[in-house]
Formats: C-alpha cells, structure tokens, sequence
C-alpha cells in the first residue's frame, strides 16, 4: 500500500525547519492527534479514537458538528486590523463587498482582488468600531495579504495592524455550540446572531471577541483568545469539559474540508485562486459592483459583459467512484472539458460529491459527466450547492422557547468561511 | 493492536497469510490507521493474475487513495465481497478483513517478504 494523494498531506514532520505551531500543538499532541503539514503549519487532521476517548477520526468528527458540537483549533488563521479616519474607504478599495453597511458588531463575507478581478483571498471583515475593522484571512496566504493590505491600504488615512499572532483562534461549531460556548461566558449569545459578534468574558477572559461565524455550513461561534499556551490550553480543555454532554469531540482539518465541502464553502488554492474571478466562482452575490469603485471592479465590469467561460458547479457521482480534488472532467463524448477543485465522501450526505469548474454550457442541473478517477471513469451529474444546507431549528409548539433559544442562528443560507 | 506472528508482511503494509498453495491479503493495522476512516476498496475480479509488486487494487479513505500492491504472484480465487458495502471493517479488524485469497504461483516469493519482527522495526523506523 502506498498513499498516493492526500487532500492534506501525510507527512508528520513537525521538526522540520520553519514549521509554525499554534499554542495548542501539545495539547493536540496529547490527545493523541495525527499532525500534518499544513501550509507550514503543524496541525491536526484528526483524533483516531484511542484508549481514554471512545469515538474519534474524520468521520465521527464529521458527525458531531453536524449533530451536536465539535472544536476545531484555527489559530493558523491570520487577524488584519485597520484602523484610522479612512479605515472603512480602504476596506471598501480593497474589498468586493459593501462594507458601508456593517453595523459595529456585524461581520461579511468578502474578497480582496487582484486588478484582474481575480482572488488574492476571501476574508472575514468584522467592523469592531467606528473607524475600526479586522480582516481574518487564510492560514497559507498571511504574509502575501498582508502586503497586499498595506501595499492596498498606502493611500489612506489608516493605520494595518497585523494580530495575527496575538490570538488563539478556536471554533465551536453544530447545533450544541452555543450551548456549551454559554456554560463559559456571560454574553447573552442566542441574541447574537448570525455573521454578527458580541464581546463577553470566556474562561474569565474578559472582553472575548465572539462570532457567530463558521467554516461548517452549521452555526456555531469563533472565539479570539490570547494567544500563550497557558490560557489557550485552558479554554481548549474547557469547551471539551462543557461539551462532554453534548458528546463533543476535537476536530481536525479533514473535517473541517469535508464539512465546508458540504456546504460548498469556498477554499482558496481550490475553488478560489488567482486565475479565477467571483463570476466565475458563482460568488457574486458577496461582489457589490454598484458599491463605487475598487480593485478588480473593471476589469470585473469586462468580463460581466463577456459572460465567464467556466463556471463552478457542484457534482454528485452516481457510479461508484469518488472524484477528488484535480481529477478531470469528461463530457459524455469523452472530451476534456474540466477539473474537480475539492471531491470527496461527504461523512452525512453518505454520497461523493465535488466541485469543479465547467465550461458553461455544461453547467445545468441534471447534466450528466464524467470524472476521470484515475483508472475508472465515473459517472455524475450536475446537482444544486450547497450540497448540505443546515435545518432550520424551530421551538416545537408547545415547549418552552428558553429551552431552545438559538433561533437567532437562523437567519439564513449566508455561506460562512474560511479555510 | 498485534501483527499476527505467522503473517508475512511488506513495506508496502501488505499482509500475507500462506495456508498451503492459497496465500489471503490484507492491509495492516498500520496501514488502515494511516489511511484513517475507509470509505472504499476497489478489487480484481476472480481469475485475475497479480505479479509481486505490482498493483491490484486501491483503498480509500475520505481523504486519501492508496494503491495496493501484491505481496506475491498468483491468480485470485475469491475476492472479501463484504468490503463493497462494509469496507469500515478494515479499519476496525484490519488482520482479519482480507482482500482477495490466490493461488500462489511462485510460493518462494513469499520468503522474500518481511517477518512480524521485521516488520515491526521497519514500522518504528518509518515513524
């Protein structure tokens, strides 16, 4: 047996040169985690089940976000604070989305562009203050945004703080979130909603940044903790304890990708990348055209009236067969005509499903192709994404609304990120 | 969990069992916890010749492919039906949830393959 592809790789060598930890690296360690390589990061790709906790690995972790609540450590995530008079004029610049209409404690979905309207990374932007906003960007693209900020930032009055390593970042996300995330906190989280973000004490750590944010297609919170070991470790081991009731489990990278890849949530290197535009990435309703001008946007108004050539589709495999990530797509006729950006089991949906770009007019819903799986070529056929969109959680007629009091989740389809 | 001592083993992280001229094949415990959760397991048909080294087959997890290599030559006799719809079984039993059995065709190249002991260092070595 030899591995040939990995959607992350296998190698666990986290000694090598210029490899970064989080501050939770031993504690994944000693839970027993498998460790990979990730952008330069030594991160978990799951927790196999092992001696002290009875149900673990990909799919069980998969699982339990899906149907209860699982953790996720993300602090390989980047934090770009901009501050200043102009802060909000250099956001809406370099940024597809309307910043002008976030409230203080409201939080988008967005894209810095390069002038070619391509991607140099989907961003978070959360507006902390009057003048004030923090962009949280991909782990593997941190120090390019980061240039790219300031170098987009130069012209105005404000002020490009890097955070990056200031925090911990830690996912709570599934059903059971907020409900483990409160045992915690005094803020009052059924009232924050969706895309929005409150500040509370967490762990006794006052004034927490937390959002009502995810990667999972399911609702859930992202706290912002300080970044040493002690007090990260701390807050680790205490959502795991206030979650023990929910069956909480730590959760790795490889389900966090199968769980975004349900939602068909966006990963930059994948779906999004520097030679593809939001049209072409089916993200246009995150791309506010009429919003004035910004980097990108003409050369965006060009190619709305040229119409994109490719466009991103969702696949289900009706043979048996699982497309992944650079597989190619086949017409019925045997042509090539495309290629798979992210394909795997999907853990819920008990189905294989991917996405890739395909020329448009191969792109209708119910279009039979074909995915080159190495040896084998697998039927599918064009299906609507997300593939998974999360029940909505109504209180049952008659129960006691306090008993339930997550409605405020609710508030609709928003795709959530980041990698 | 234990590498069964009257198994012989490959770098690969094959497993064969020899009873007579039949030689059964499976993936070692190692190997399945590399792999991690098994969704899939893709085999010859029954009368199809494998020669030592080469491929036969494939595994997959949710998110790797591994290709399968054989131990030795034969040609298959019977092929583990129950992995197409429980293929979780060799992650849960990996010594015991073989792939295909042969009929050997070249018994002397099993000599060639690792011993338990042998196998076991070149485990702890790799890791």
């Amino acid at each position: 047996m030899i591995l040939l592809g990995e959607v992350l790789p296998l190698s666990s060598n986290a000694e090598s040169a210029g490899v970064r930890k989080t501050a939770l690296n031993a504690a994944h360690r000693e839970l027993g985690a498998r460790m990979v390589d990730f952008n330069g990061w030594d991160m978990p790709v799951e927790y196999p089940a092992n001696s002290s906790r009875k149900s673990g690995g990909l799919i069980a972790e998969h699982l339990s976000v899906r149907n209860s609540v699982g953790i996720f450590d993300v602090s390989h995530m980047g934090d770009i604070r901009l501050h200043g008079p102009q802060a909000l004029q250099a956001v809406q610049h370099m940024t597809m989305n309307d910043a002008a209409h976030l409230a203080i404690g409201q939080a988008q979905y967005s894209a810095l562009l390069y002038p070619t309207g391509t991607f140099v990374d989907d961003v978070l932007v959360h507006r902390l203050g009057e003048d004030d906003y923090l962009l949280v960007i991909n782990a593997g693209t941190r120090e390019k945004d980061l240039n790219w900020v300031r170098d987009a930032a130069k012209n105005f009055d404000c002020v490009v703080e890097d955070l990056s390593d200031h925090y911990t970042q830690i996912a709570i996300q599934g059903p059971n979130a907020w409900r483990t995330l409160q045992k915690l906190t005094d803020a009052d989280l059924p009232k924050v909603k969706f895309y929005w973000f409150t500040h509370g004490t967490v762990s006794g750590l006052p004034n927490t940044l937390i959002a009502r944010t995810g990667y999972t297609a399911e609702d859930g919170f992202e706290i912002y903790i300080p970044s040493d070991e002690t007090t990260s470790v701390c807050v680790w081991k205490q959502l795991l304890g206030a979650g023990e009731e929910f069956g909480i489990l730590p959760c790795g990278l490889g389900a966090r990708n199968t769980l975004r890849l349900e939602g068909a949530l966006s990963l930059y290197g994948h779906e999004i990348s520097d030679i593809i535009t939001p049209w072409e990435a089916r993200l246009d309703r995150f791309l506010k055209m009429d919003k004035g001008e910004f980097i990108g946007h003409s050369a965006l108004v060009n190619q709305k009236q040229r119409g994109p050539k490719n466009i991103l589709v969702g696949l289900e495999a009706i043979d048996r067969g699982i497309p992944r990530d650079g597989y190619n797509v086949m017409d019925r006729g045997g042509r090539h005509i495309g290629y798979i950006t992210s394909g795997s089991p999907a853990p819920f949906l008990k189905k294989n499903i991917a996405l890739a770009y395909v020329p448009l007019e191969h792109s209708a819903e119910g279009t039979e192709l074909s995915v080159e799986c190495r040896s084998l070529h697998v039927k599918c056929k064009v299906v609507p994404t997300p593939f998974y969109k999360r029940p909505r959680r109504t209180p049952v007629a008659g129960s006691n609304a306090l008993s339930d009091p997550a409605p405020a989740a609710d508030s609709g389809a928003l795709p959530e990120t980041k990698q | 969990m234990a590498y069964p001592p009257e198994f012989k083993y490959t770098k690969e992280h094959e497993w064969l069992a020899v009873e007579g001229t039949t030689g059964t094949i499976g993936i070692t415990d190692h190997a399945q916890n590399s792999l991690g959760d098994i969704v899939f397991v893709e085999l010859p048909k029954v009368g199809a010749e494998l020669t030592a080294g080469k491929t036969f087959g494939t595994v997959e997890s949710v998110k790797a492919v591994s290709d399968l290599f054989a131990p030795v030559s034969g040609t298959v006799v019977a092929i583990n039906g129950e992995l197409a719809t429980s293929p979780e079984k060799v992650n849960s039993a990996p010594h015991s949830a073989w792939m295909v059995k042969i009929t050997l065709s070249n018994p002397a190249e099993a000599g060639a393959l690792l011993s338990v002991e042998d196998y076991e260092k070149f485990i702890a070595e790799e890791q």
